[in-house]
């Protein structure tokens, strides 16, 4: 592509033809000011922050939504551009809460961020400031309407990286709002409580619902004992929020914080995605000898989980019945293991670690109750809130001891450690099924085809004299893409595994928000996390899930073999169509 | 997929399916929903789920559609539908009053309806009736040189009447 010559703030470069101002003004060093944009969705060039002055244009042009063209003379600041985009940040502020000090973004807050860095120091006005209530409705995800800067990025990000559509812009005027249809409870729409509005929110108006207060009372009361359990993805990104590089792989450290914190046992979930990988490949193999209900589909996210009960439910008998990893710890540990230990089950506290922000409606779900009636999971904490409790304690995490999990419901194989990433769950099932199916060990463990991070992808495995097709697909997009194709028949798929979030559990909806100027969802951030995975992973003497000598045991003592009746009724769950219904 | 059903009639549905044989059917949507309206005064909940599940158009977009446009109704009338004048004579004269006055009466809005189904509330233009200004119309009854002052009065004569 021929390249267009421009001139950016007195400096001459040769740009591709294609690129917007704002892009090209990166390859000089030059970062403009932005709100509204992020790379990864449409362009929406509300906010207007990111205002440049083009020669003999008559008003200043929106960086991030103007191509280059040969010739164009650009200025990115002057005192009247700074002016002009103080005087939006103004705007925007004097329709915003004073509460900095009391809310949950403070300190890593795109427009607080911006309105201290543009140098906006006085407040002049106090005018008429919009006012809603914030709706709480759904385990997962709060909505904070009044602190909304009606940048649309939550309404994008549902639509064109989940496929969901649940989030628009309601009303107009001073009276707009972000919300469900018909400004609806969250917990009565199609929302998948997935939380990438929480990620991409450059405010407070979406986050998580919050858990951190029952979890202080729970530790703080001496007749319970209260148990953690971390998921794959939290060990590689928890040391973002302690200024770690991303990638800095902190399983130790994390369970000696969680142990200072009070709890008296600190499992891991990959023990549980050791199980559901035993299940599933047992699943898988069972369905390939009679042939139905293929390809199988993995279970273990719940956004994605409930996306398909809303928006698939004919897909339903394709799913795998196996539980999450987190529910499969949980009800170990409030059935097994509170047999073994002799510890009341009543008085079993547990809490979840995740990335996620569904795992806190999963953990609601009825189906994920013990026989006294209490849910099997008590509280999910996401990454973020961890990370808060950590602080909130005073526990220097960087400087800490490392110390390992409590068995057995602590080790795991290093096929569970790559659960939290894209392409995962795949492999580790992969380990499993190849040798259920020739009855060998496999000699090379990597099944690398499956190693990215890209949304959607298809390979094909050889196994014995089988040949299967496999695709992975992370963001629900890229789900409809797949099932469409699944459904429409042109190609036989046996193994699909699809998870809500972008790069898989390391982009989910609890995962510590990015230092400032950086964006969220980064793929390279994803990528660098989960390779720290791969790393743990190559390190372990156990890679496959089947040889992990824990899940071996409970079989002998508990469940016999894999999808005996036992392991049905403990490990093995059943989905249903939800209302309302998605629209594909 | 479950069969929806589709409560709004035969003649939308024709419509739906004319416009779903078009280039872009989605471009349809104000059209569809304008056939809802004069045809049920109003668009509900109801009414968008379904004109979404049979267009294939997400709920919260009909829903941003619906809110935007201040033709759509998004209550049913009242058995009173009540409409305030807004032309350049009634204005003058204080009509912008007389509304605010219906407002805080009735506890409504423009485009609301009281709970329990007796008022609803509308702004119209001009009517063409200027000498009469401000003017307010009650269903098809005209009332003229109405002021804030008359409005609580006029609302209690017609709850008493409904007693
Ligand atoms: S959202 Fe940001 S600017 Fe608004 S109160 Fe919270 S920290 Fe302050
Ligand atoms: S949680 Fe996910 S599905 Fe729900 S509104 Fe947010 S982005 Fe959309
Ligand atoms: S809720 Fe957050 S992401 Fe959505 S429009 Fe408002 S400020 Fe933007």
């Amino acid at each position: 592509m021929k390249k267009v010559k421009i001139t950016i703030d007195d400096k001459e470069i040769a740009v591709a033809p294609d690129i917007t101002i704002m892009q090209a003004a990166e390859q000089l060093g030059i970062k403009i000011p932005r709100l509204c944009y992020h790379p990864d969705l449409s362009l929406e060039g509300a906010c207007r922050v990111c205002i440049v002055n083009v020669e003999g244009w008559r008003t200043f042009a929106a960086s991030c939504a103007t191509r280059v063209s040969e010739g164009m003379k650009i200025q990115t600041n002057s005192p009247e551009i700074r002016q002009a985009r103080r005087d939006l940040i103004e705007l925007i502020l004097d329709n915003h809460p004073r509460e900095c000090q009391l809310c949950e973004r403070d300190g890593n807050c795109e427009l607080q961020n911006l309105a201290y860095s543009l140098g906006v120091r006085e407040r002049l006005f106090e005018g008429r400031r919009k006012r809603h209530d914030i709706e709480r409705s759904s385990p997962s995800v709060i909505r904070d309407a009044e602190k909304c800067i009606l940048c649309r990025r939550c309404v994008r990000v549902c639509a064109e990286v989940q496929g969901v559509f649940n989030l628009s812009q309601l009303y107009r005027g001073f009276n707009t709002v972000v919300a469900p249809a018909y400004e609806g409870p969250m917990n009565d729409s199609v929302c998948i409580a997935c939380g990438q509005c929480v990620n991409v929110c450059p405010v407070a108006s979406f986050l998580e619902n919050r858990s951190t207060d029952k979890v202080w009372e729970a530790l703080a009361d001496p007749d319970k004992h209260v148990v953690a359990q971390i998921a794959p993805s939290i060990r590689a990104a928890i040391g973002e929020g302690f200024n770690q590089p991303a990638g800095t792989a902190m399983t130790g450290q994390t369970v000696t914080a969680l142990r200072r914190l009070g709890f008296d046992a600190v499992f891991d979930t990959n023990f549980g995605a050791d199980m559901t990988i035993v299940e599933e490949a047992h699943e898988l193999v069972l369905r390939l000898e009679k042939n139905e209900h293929l390809p199988l589909l993995t279970s273990c996210s719940s956004g994605w989980i409930k996306f398909l009960e809303h928006f698939y439910p004919e897909m339903i008998p394709n799913a795998s019945s196996c539980k999450s990893p987190m529910s499969i710890v949980s009800t170990l540990l409030k059935t097994h293991y509170a047999e073994k230990q002799k510890i009341d089950p009543e008085k079993i506290y547990m809490v979840a670690i995740m990335p996620c922000v569904a795992k806190k409606f999963e953990a609601e779900r009825p189906e994920h109750r013990t026989d006294f009636g209490a849910p099997y999971t008590d509280a999910v904490l996401t990454t973020r809130e961890l990370i808060w409790m950590i602080k909130a304690y005073g526990i220097d995490i960087t400087n800490l001891p490392e110390e390992d999990f409590d068995t057995p419901l602590g080790f795991s194989s290093g096929a569970a450690d790559i659960f939290g990433t894209t392409g995962g769950v795949m492999e580790a099932a992969l380990r499993t099924a190849a040798e259920n199916l020739t009855g060998k060990p496999l000699d090379n463990l990597d099944f690398t085809g499956v190693r990215k991070t890209e949304g959607l992808r298809e390979a094909s495995i050889k196994i014995g004299d089988k040949e299967l097709n496999v695709a992975v697909a992370n963001g629900l997009t890229h789900a409809k893409e797949i099932l469409d194709k699944v459904k429409s028949g042109k190609k036989t798929f046996h193994l699909v595994e699809l998870m809500a979030c972008p790069g898989g559990c390391m982009g989910g909806g609890g995962q510590p928000y990015p230092p400032y100027g950086h964006h969220v969802l980064d793929r390279e951030v994803l990528k660098i996390r989960g390779e720290a995975l791969y790393h743990i992973d190559a390190k372990k003497q156990v890679r496959k899930s089947h040889e992990n000598p824990f899940v071996k045991k409970i079989y002998q003592q508990l469940l016999k073999t894999p999808g005996s009746d036992k392991a049905h009724k403990l490990l093995h769950t059943s989905y249903h169509a939800r209302e309302p219904r998605g629209i594909k | 997929m479950m069969e929806t059903k589709i409560h709004i009639d035969k003649d939308i549905k024709a419509f739906m399916d004319e416009c779903l044989q078009r280039d872009n059917p989605k471009s349809y949507l104000i059209a569809v929903l304008h056939k809802v309206q004069k045809k049920f005064g109003y668009l509900s909940p109801e009414h968008m789920d379904q004109v979404a599940q049979y267009m294939q158009i997400p709920t919260s977009t009909i829903s941003g559609v619906a809110t935007f446009y201040h033709f759509f109704r998004l209550q049913p009338r009242g058995k009173y539908a009540i409409s305030v004048c807004m032309g350049t004579a009634c204005f003058v004269k204080g009509a912008d009053k007389v509304l605010e006055s219906f407002k805080t009466e009735l506890g409504i809005d423009i485009g609301e309806t009281t709970q329990d189904g007796l008022f609803s509330l509308e702004n119209s233009r001009c009517l063409g009736v200027c000498a009469l200004a401000p003017v307010v119309t009650v269903n098809d009854k005209v009332y003229s040189n109405v002021n804030e002052k008359q409005v609580p009065d006029l609302i209690n004569r017609v709850r008493s009447e409904e007693e």
